[in-house]
């Protein structure tokens, strides 16, 4: 087995706030491999974004890496000071973020924010990064790139932008790419467009991908590994077709069976009742049990860590042969 | 049976020139968009009509149209036999409106935050005054919050106490307040996680069968499409490109737009499984194409389809109650 690209260890994140500190990543840890694609799912609040952001260093302050390491390629790079990290990031860890819009400059034509992130992270030449982006534009599908690359991004259409924000995440050939709800702003006709173009350019240029989405949809036909998030632990992590058609975890199985499929008729949808806790009032043992159907005792008292289940990892009680 | 709703040959067009000054010095012509134009569809009472398609389209529109929220540009609505066109008196209308409400998209923008959940449940009852007296409205309101699946006691509590599905739960009652017949429901869990959308289409289904209301159901996503409607219209750029019973357009879609728009869902059941991405976006809606406006991006398109708009209708081989507006499913090219 070949060593793993990214290695996140035993990750916690916490907000320092006035009422008491706030624990909103704990304990997580999952490994990357070279070329893999890992889905990171879960409902708003569960931690997804947080744990992309740790990862390529851009957690807002006050929020802060309290405990565990991130390696990269066996690299520790979560105390790195601010100087490396950023040489690194662009570099190393490409990032693609939600809104197209805003994660590219107006000001600057498109062909600008491309060679400038070239030239900040390859030597090369003026002339080179401009072949370099235009080749990077079209490889992203972007028609008639020669001229496309002079213009602003105002004058691209949403599924055009995020193109260029592949590109522009592609630009110094990293080795892991952090996309954060990539297609989530997109109609669903752009949405297939942009994964497929996503999952094909990380094959060509051999990156790994961090994808962090609320859909299953996009999850199941893109990933390779999944890990399920909730009130900021991992519930399940596991090969995507395991988690998604024999979870282990109650919650994988609720929020499966609470997805209307386009193939099956059913009256009624599988309902978690309650809602996920405020990171201010998480529960005590597991943080599921008091939506869980299968709760027991113990489910009360202790916090189960990821344990083996079948072709998954689960936290879960349940999982543990009697 | 007459339906519920009736809508004729809908249209609804903004104005979005630029300034005066603007226009006169840069020599442009007044613009407009045709946000919805020229759509027809009926919905029989206890049935549910779901809109879908992606944005722009012009799906919301018709459902703001619906509920007298904009005046049409041209054609009427019918409800329950009745117009529901502004030139009637107020005092008609204001009956007619009674009998529809409607369901926002954001449950964060439509609650106002400063009201207690009592006072938003009881605004369209006390606009209407049908319930008089501060304790028949409490437990009027209990009554509706209740069905909802929320308790009495949060009457008193502030629209931030409650997490985003139990907000959405907070619009329902409010729009059932006036025990209306017609709900029309705009994207009503497109800002709701997985888990508590299913919560609220539940509750809405629930509500259906038990009420026997009738909906309305605008959304962009088909899986929810499917799992909620009786009946799908799909649009494309203000038209209606397909419509008929939801298992005959989702088993056997006839436009290559519906084709295209099943073809894009990432399901969870097909892991693995590559899409074939529809090439090209949606046009600018300032800006049509000519004759079927889907055309540049139809695998199908002839001189025909770029010339010549087609109509919504039956076609011969198509499913009974299915209406299609193409001309190579006319010509039996597809």
């Amino acid at each position: 087995m070949t060593s793993p690209l990214l290695e996140v260890k035993n990750l916690r994140v916490e907000f320092p706030t006035r009422r008491g500190t706030l624990l909103a990543l704990d304990d997580i840890s999952f490994d990357i491999a070279p070329g893999e694609i890992l889905g990171v799912v879960g409902e708003s609040g569960a931690g997804k974004s947080l744990t992309g952001a740790a990862i390529i260093g851009l957690l807002e302050p006050p929020g802060r890496i309290a405990g565990g390491e991130i390696r990269l390629a066996g690299q520790r790079i979560d105390n790195l000071p601010h100087e490396q990290m950023r040489a690194l990031r662009g570099r190393r860890i490409g990032a693609i973020f939600q809104d197209p819009l805003t994660s590219l400059n107006p000001l600057y034509t498109i062909g600008r924010q491309l060679t400038e992130t070239i030239q900040t992270h390859l030597p090369v030449s003026a002339a080179e990064a401009r072949q370099r982006a235009i080749r990077l534009l079209q490889e992203t599908g972007i028609p008639a790139a020669e001229q496309r690359i002079d213009q602003y991004p105002h004058q691209f259409s949403g599924g055009m932008r995020q193109r260029v924000v592949i590109a522009l995440a592609l630009a110094a050939e990293p080795q892991l790419i952090v996309a954060d709800e990539p297609t989530t702003a997109l109609d669903v006709s752009i949405q297939a467009q942009i994964i497929s173009l996503l999952k094909r350019l990380c094959k060509n240029h051999g990156a790994a991908v961090m994808l962090v989405t609320h859909d299953m949809g996009v999850i199941a036909e893109t990933c390779d590994r999944v890990a399920v998030l909730y009130a900021g632990r991992i519930a399940e992590i596991g090969p995507v077709a395991d988690v998604i058609h024999r979870p282990s975890h109650p919650y994988t199985t609720g929020l499966m069976g609470s997805i209307p499929a386009m193939d099956e008729d059913r009256e009624r949808l599988l309902q978690i009742d309650g809602a996920m806790p405020r990171l201010n009032a998480i529960p005590r043992g597991c943080a599921f049990n008091p939506r869980c159907p299968q709760v027991m005792d113990r489910c009360r008292e202790e916090r189960p860590d990821l344990m083996d289940a079948g072709a998954t990892r689960a936290a879960c009680w349940k999982v543990v042969p009697a | 049976m007459t339906p519920l709703v009736e809508v004729k040959d809908l249209a609804k067009t903004f104005d979005v020139s630029a300034p005066w000054l603007n226009r006169v010095i840069d020599k442009q012509p007044r613009r407009y968009v045709h946000a919805v134009d020229g759509v027809s569809f009926s919905i029989e009472r206890g049935r549910t009509l779901a809109l879908v398609g992606e944005s722009g389209c012009g799906k919301s529109t018709v459902a703001r149209l619906l509920v007298g929220l904009y005046a049409p540009t041209q054609g009427t609505v019918q409800f329950d036999g009745q117009s529901t066109s502004a030139e009637r008196p107020a005092a008609e209308l204001r009956v007619l409106r009674r009998r529809m409400q409607m369901i926002f998209q954001d449950p964060y923008a439509s609650l106002n935050p400063r009201w207690k959940v009592l006072d938003i449940v009881a605004e369209p009852l006390r606009e209407h005054g049908l319930v008089p007296g501060a304790d028949a409205m409490r437990t009027r309101v209990g009554e509706l919050l209740r069905q909802v699946g929320l308790a009495e006691a949060d009457c008193e509590k502030f629209p931030h106490q409650f997490s985003g599905g139990q907000r959405q739960r907070i619009s329902i009652a409010r729009a059932l307040a006036t025990s209306p017949e017609f709900l029309v429901c705009d994207e009503p869990t497109s800002a709701l996680d997985v888990s508590v959308q299913a919560q609220v289409l539940n509750i809405m289904k629930d509500l259906q069968r038990r009420q026997g209301l009738t909906y309305l159901f605008i959304s962009h996503n088909l899986a929810v499409v499917r799992h909620v409607a009786d009946e799908v219209g799909v649009m494309y750029l203000g038209r209606l490109v397909e419509i008929g019973h939801k298992s005959e357009v989702f088993a056997q879609p006839r436009h290559p737009y519906t084709r295209m728009l099943l073809d894009a869902i990432p399901d969870i059941h097909m892991s693995g499984r590559s899409r074939t991405p529809v090439q090209g976006e949606v046009p600018n809606p300032l800006n049509p194409p000519s004759g079927c406006s889907f055309h540049p991006r139809c695998p199908h398109a002839n001189a025909r389809c770029s010339a010549e708009r087609p109509a919504l209708q039956t076609f011969k081989g198509v499913q009974i109650g299915v209406q299609v507006a193409c001309h190579a499913v006319e010509e039996g090219r597809i």
